[in-house]
């Protein structure tokens, strides 16, 4: 990867916590969440629906739908002022989600790109127009140059013959295409950070694969920094540089990709992995799986909150202690108490001789 | 248009495993849906979504049938269940009586016993079970009708099939909403299979499930295999969970077969270019493969189904087409003992599979 292995930290998520409260109940959707995005690096957060993932990258953009609230920590966005200098960083959790500044912000700092192309753009506007729009919003352009830019970057995110797509509805263009077009948009702004929120789950396997390849070139020509938000641990060993994996509001463990696939240290982040039918391995077996669903996250467990499920379960303990952030290597950190926790047990791979409980 | 019937439906299509009986064969299984258009509402072309289909499943087999969004693998698999009755060509079926019923010509009676006997499981659990009945109700009502259960023997025959699907029979006067993804579907597997069916259609069974539930379906679902000596025919999108499934693979493109192998062999050396650029894609779970076996980039999309271009439907984005592929059609044909392509150069060329 031409990507420099160590970027400077771009957004810093400290302690964030997302609740949504009704009149029932209070869901913690986002539980204590620490996260580093680096600048020119792909960071893939990963975890079944309900882990939080999503909520997570729309509170950096303070796009969480009420009920839902940021109610503690700090995301900080380090971004160097117009000139180049350095200045304080901002704290986006502090911030008002329809005050100014977050929407100077969204866009032009950090764009965004979903799950579902096709209606995350409008139906009745060209989709030239609709891109010239976000260059207008940010810039102080003619119509007229606006429109030149959306068919130049229509370009460089692949549509073929740009300047006749520039007119054309959503709906006239395929899935894939539909994605393209949202990458354009949020690309027009030249982003420090583009959050992708599962951006290749509704298309098929070459489509995605095209859309990862984009992705891919665009950072190294922008240096931007993706986040990369994920159920797919395949399409995660393609694109990250570090991976966070996340249950049920909570990251439980992270590290650089190939430290957290060859020696994943969370028993959810093994149990994932070996899950996991892979191509050319012997068919027909069966595949080891983990017990039971993700619980309701209105109704989170005590202690660890993989307990329940956990093939490494030590009662009395497991159901009992939060197991706190644990720095297993340089940037690599989990949340087990198999590792590093009260008794100070060294930081091996716990492997199935760790405790025999159940 | 034309297809080269003789060599579509002759010896070629027998590529079946010589061992097992033929279960359910499709022959020349055409859907054309038309378009309608301009102020009098007239018929102005067809979507070919399944377009001369010759299919043979044999007792006992999970055979897999993949291919891109709106290849027609959904709306071929739908109608070996009639759930329309658009289509053109024959569906022969080997019932549990020792009839061959041919499935286009069934009379209400029989139809009855085929759809006892020929199950589907379906995509979303979430869309596919009505929010207004209850569990018993649900997976009860195929035995209703099948058998004409009621009362006691019918919630003995429901409870018993709950609890094999791994859900509790005490849950049975819950609504579907009280229950998670993973549980909704073995709801689903439950319905198909509480009239003791001998061939389920599997349509993206587990695609709208999470990586932890997936693999306990997808183990579920072998397991009932085993028990009740059951079918499959497997569609889906995704190549890695039909390669663990499947005995063997038909890959479809634009309405039609373009491979159909044993699934070791397809996934090791295709014998079609569509078929190796959709094994190039699929994304490899580690990291330390990221940039061997460069994928291979199809441009473009999907050629419109309502206009498919001349001779071979895949020639505008294969890198390998001539001009043979733009002016014949390739049939379907056995290029190796076992083994069918439809591809002028199959024997030829050389392409790559996954290890």
């Amino acid at each position: 990867m031409t990507v420099p292995s160590t970027g400077a930290p771009l957004v810093e998520v400290k302690g964030l916590r997302t609740h949504f409260t009704t009149d029932e109940t209070t869901v913690q959707a986002v539980d204590g969440v620490d996260l580093t995005i680096r600048r020119g690096r792909t960071l893939c957060v990963v975890g079944e629906s309900g882990c939080g993932k999503s909520v997570t990258a729309r509170s950096i953009l303070q796009l969480v739908e009420p009920p839902g609230r940021i109610v503690d920590g700090s995301i900080l966005l380090h971004h160097p002022a117009e000139d180049g200098s350095s200045q304080p960083p901002v704290d986006l959790a502090a911030l008002s989600p329809h005050g100014r500044r977050i929407r100077d912000i969204r866009g032009k700092d950090i764009a965004m790109i979903f799950q579902e192309p096709m209606s995350s753009l409008s139906l009745v506007h060209r989709v030239g127009s609709q891109i010239g729009e976000a260059l207008r919003v940010h810039s102080d352009i003619s119509r007229k140059e606006a429109r030149r830019r959306a068919v130049e970057l229509l370009g460089t995110v692949g549509i073929p013959d740009p300047a006749k797509r520039a007119d054309a509805y959503p709906f006239q263009l395929s899935g894939g295409m539909c994605q393209r077009v949202m990458i354009a948009m949020a690309l027009a702004c030249d982003p420090a950070l583009l959050i992708a929120d599962e951006p290749t789950t509704a298309l098929d396997v070459t489509t995605q694969a095209q859309i990862m390849d984009l992705l891919r070139g665009l950072q190294r020509e922008t240096g931007m920094a993706i986040m990369f938000i994920t159920h797919d641990m395949g399409v995660v060993a393609e694109m990250a540089d570090d991976v966070a994996v996340m249950y049920l509001g909570t990251v439980v463990e992270k590290g650089p990709v190939d430290d957290v696939f060859h020696a994943p240290k969370h028993p959810y982040t093994r149990a994932l992995l070996d899950s996991i039918p892979k191509i050319g391995s012997a068919r027909r077996q069966r595949l080891p799986s983990i017990r039971g669903t993700v619980p309701d996250p209105a109704r989170r467990p005590s202690g660890c909150v993989f307990h329940n499920r956990c093939a490494e379960f030590m009662p009395g303990r497991c159901d009992v202690t939060l197991p706190p952030p644990v720095a297993v290597a340089p940037d690599r950190e989990v949340r087990c108490l198999l590792h590093g926790s009260t008794d100070d047990q060294p930081a091996a791979p716990a492997t199935a001789t760790s405790k025999e409980q159940r | 248009m034309t297809t080269d019937l003789g060599q579509g439906t002759g010896e070629a299509a027998n590529a079946a495993p010589a061992d097992g009986a033929v279960h359910l064969e499709t022959s020349d299984l055409r859907v054309h849906f038309p378009i309608r258009g301009g102020i009098r509402n007239r018929v102005t072309g067809h979507v070919r979504a399944v377009d001369g289909v010759d299919l043979r499943v044999t007792r006992g087999e999970t055979l897999g049938l993949v291919g891109e969004s709106g290849c027609g693998k959904t709306t071929f698999g739908s109608s070996i269940v009639r759930t329309h009755d658009k289509m053109t060509g024959g569906i022969r079926y080997h019932a549990a009586d020792g009839r061959v019923l041919e499935v286009a010509e069934l009379s209400q009676q029989e139809l009855r016993t085929y759809r006892s006997e020929v199950r589907m499981i379906f995509q979303n659990p979430h869309s596919s079970l009505n929010p207004r009945r209850t569990l018993a109700e649900i997976v009860g009502e195929p035995l209703k009708i099948a058998e004409g259960l009621s009362g006691a023997a019918l919630e003995e025959r429901v409870a018993a099939m709950l609890r094999r699907v791994g859900l509790r029979p005490e849950y049975m006067r819950r609504y579907p909403h009280a229950f998670s993804g993973g549980e909704r579907q073995r709801v689903s597997i439950a319905r198909a299979l509480v009239p003791a069916p001998r061939f389920v259609v599997a349509d993206e069974a587990v695609s709208a499930l999470d990586v932890s539930v997936r693999s306990q379906i997808l183990n579920l679902l072998q397991d009932l295999q085993e028990e009740f000596d059951l079918t499959y025919l497997f569609i889906s999108h995704d190549l890695s969970v039909v390669e663990h499934l499947c005995d063997r693979v038909a890959v479809m493109y634009l309405g039609r077969i373009v491979e159909l192998s044993p699934t070791a062999q397809l996934y090791a050396a295709p014998r079609h270019p569509y078929t190796e650029a959709l094994l190039s894609a699929v994304p490899k779970p580690d990291p330390r493969l990221r940039d061997r076996g460069r994928r291979i980039v199809l441009t473009g999309d999907v050629p419109d189904p309502s206009n498919p271009p001349s001779g071979c439907s895949f020639r505008t984005r294969c890198r390998y087409a001539t001009e043979l592929c733009a002016a014949e059609e390739p049939p379907l044909r056995e290029v190796a003992p076992g083994r069918l392509s439809a591809c002028h150069h199959a024997e030829e060329l050389e392409l790559a599979g996954v290890a």
